[in-house]
């Protein structure tokens, strides 16, 4: 079981959540964090050119540069079991803050812990408890089958053959490969690509997994097969999981539990559920008519977000909803109605746009 | 202790073997590549053919016979001492390529170990062809090494190749700091061309930069194995411990610098 494996040092701290606005952060209790982040923060140091050739010319003679915080005061913790999301728009932080829980970037400030280690240190029993994904990158050797790279990785993490060939079984079926494993990497598609790399990653049954935009560029197919995989894996062996993605399907069928950070810093950690309800405090009311109306019509149930010939989008407070539902199949000649909650990414895509949370 | 310095051992075979195999899978791949790079090592026969037009071996001391099989083994030593790990390691950082082998628990070192020695095994018969066919075309040249030059020849080569290795790679350090680090090697190639005894054999230059040269790593890396593969006589034990010497120097500079390299590593392009 990969949570029972012998872990770095003995400290454990406290980790504080971050406060922000509107949704309280959620107080995660930390006695058993198997990832844990402190007040970390990078700053990264870039150029600071002018364009043109007056720009060039005085970025040459004389070279400004100006430090960018890419990540800040950033505090969270993870429990051994649990799969998180990691949300934030380009350029948030997402990204920087995965590559120091790996190890790969260090901190400017702040500390990290992982398996009771200290990322940066890239102590051998630190590298075998974890992994990182990152879509479109690629750790298979391009002209080889991958099976010549996962032998690989069994000798370098010290896996007997006759384990890493039960091991490659067992991932490959639940990944659904076979005859891919013999083909030059190459030659497979983006999808057999990436669970090929999945499967590299996981061969060495990590205890944390560091999945940055693993379903990126797939079909939507694909990318239902690596999510139902990456739900079986979680299941099977108990890894912990923090997961970026672009596609909120990814984030809603797998996380539970979320992180959201913007410009930087962490503003939301807490449920999903929670943060649907916090930041949607409508519902979506979808109509088809009899006959097509104006929007002036509906002004009296809620607020219009589309109307399309019969068809109408309204938006309901909660507590009102079944009043006004009512009300509309009383008032109004409907054909049908449906109820739902406005999709995530219309929510979190309004909530960054607008900024305000931070 | 004595089982787990056993079980270290065994791990540690079993790591090489598996990336010795599948890197010379991998070059096999691209054979066709290795074979014009190989091709494109035939400077010492171009030289050659220069020396032998002015007559060098009659002005400056070394027979004819003597200069094509200094030559010819300057070519053999050169094909098994390239040594291009800046250049790759500078396109994987920019790839975004380093950053899975950097969390494996694996010094990187080694993967890069093994692409080299694979490259070369991938074009030994090509560089045995073109010897054969140099001694087709200058069949007077041929000679019969004896086993101990041979020996010997294969060693002063590999610790050669580890020099060249050692040094490249600690310049590749820069990496960390300059996207463009590769211009370095391209700068350090210039002396490297002139001292290493590519242009001509060392014992033909001024006693003045002859004695400078030995003060350089570059004639180990290709004028001494070159002439204790030709059957000259060479101070071996002093070469060894020259590089020896070098080695010693590079190495805690190589090590510092990855270290320094590493908290500076911002993972680009991944």
């Amino acid at each position: 079981m990969p949570g029972g494996r012998l872990r770095c040092g003995s400290g454990r701290g406290r980790a504080v959540d971050r406060v922000g606005l509107p949704a309280p952060i959620r107080m995660a209790p930390d006695r058993m964090a198997i990832v844990r982040a402190q007040g970390l923060g990078k700053t990264y140091r870039v150029a600071d050119k002018q364009p043109g050739l007056a720009g060039t010319l005085r970025h040459f003679v004389n070279r400004r540069e100006r430090l960018i915080a890419a990540v800040q005061d950033v505090s969270f913790s993870i429990e051994p079991g649990e799969f998180v999301g990691f949300l934030g728009a380009n350029g948030a932080g997402k990204t920087t803050t995965l590559k120091m829980l790996t190890g790969l970037i260090h901190p400017t400030s702040g500390t990290v812990e992982v398996a009771g280690c200290q990322p940066q240190r890239r102590e051998a029993n630190f590298l075998g408890q974890i992994t990182l994904v990152m879509g479109q990158k690629q750790q298979l050797i391009w002209d080889l089958p991958p099976l010549d790279s996962l032998r690989v990785n069994a000798a370098v993490y010290g896996i007997p053959p006759e384990e890493s060939r039960r091991r490659i079984a067992e991932l490959a079926e639940m990944l659904e490969l076979g005859d891919e494993l013999r083909r030059p990497v190459r030659k497979l598609s983006l999808g057999q690509r990436m669970k090929a790399e999945l499967l590299a990653a996981l061969l060495h049954r990590p205890a944390v997994l560091f999945l940055d935009e693993p379903t990126l560029g797939l079909d939507v197919n694909a990318q239902a097969r690596v999510r139902s995989f990456l739900a079986d894996y979680n299941r099977r062996f108990g890894a912990t999981v923090l997961l970026t993605s672009h596609y909120m399907a990814d984030i809603t069928a797998l996380c539970p539990r979320v992180l959201l950070i913007h410009e930087g810093r962490l503003f939301y950690d807490g449920s999903l559920e929670t943060l649907t309800q916090r930041l949607a405090p409508c519902r979506e009311v979808r109509l088809e008519l009899h006959a097509p109306m104006g929007a002036e019509a509906f002004a009296s149930y809620g607020e219009v977000e589309a109307i399309e010939g019969r068809e109408v989008r309204l938006l309901i407070p909660r507590e009102r909803l079944t009043e006004q539902v009512g009300r509309l199949l009383a008032d109004l000649a409907v054909v049908d109605l449906s109820v739902s909650d406005p999709p995530i990414e219309d929510i979190i895509g309004r909530l960054f746009h607008q900024g305000a949370l931070a | 202790m004595r089982g787990g310095l056993r079980q270290r051992l065994g791990h540690a075979r079993r790591i090489a073997a598996v990336l010795l195999s599948s890197q010379y899978a991998y070059m096999l791949e691209y054979r066709a590549e290795i074979v014009l790079w190989a091709l494109s090592g035939v400077l010492p026969f171009i030289m050659l053919g220069l020396w032998s037009a002015v007559d060098a071996g009659g002005g400056l001391g070394m027979s004819s016979l003597q200069l094509a099989r200094y030559f010819l083994s300057a070519f053999v030593v050169r094909q098994f001492t390239i040594v291009w790990v800046m250049y790759t390691f500078e396109e994987d950082n920019l790839n975004g390529r380093l950053s899975p082998y950097l969390l494996q628990p694996l010094p990187l070192v080694w993967r890069y170990v093994a692409a080299h020695l694979s490259e070369q095994a991938t074009r030994l018969p090509f560089v045995a062809m073109l010897v054969g066919l140099f001694f087709l075309l200058y069949p007077a040249a041929f000679w019969w090494p004896s086993l101990p030059s041979v020996l010997l020849a294969v060693l002063a080569t590999l610790a050669a190749f580890a020099l060249r290795f050692l040094m490249q790679f600690t310049l590749t350090m820069v990496c960390f700091w300059s996207e463009k680090a590769s211009a370095l090697e391209r700068l350090l190639y210039l002396p490297y061309l002139y001292l290493s005894g590519l242009v001509a054999p060392l014992a033909l230059y001024p006693v003045g930069v002859r004695a400078f040269a030995f003060w350089t790593p570059f004639p180990y890396m290709v004028d001494v194995p070159a002439r204790i593969l030709a059957g000259e006589t060479v101070p071996v034990l002093q070469s060894f411990a020259a590089m020896a010497a070098w080695a010693a120097l590079l190495l805690p500079i190589n090590l510092l610098l990855w270290r320094r390299g590493l908290s500076h590593y911002s993972a680009m392009g991944a």
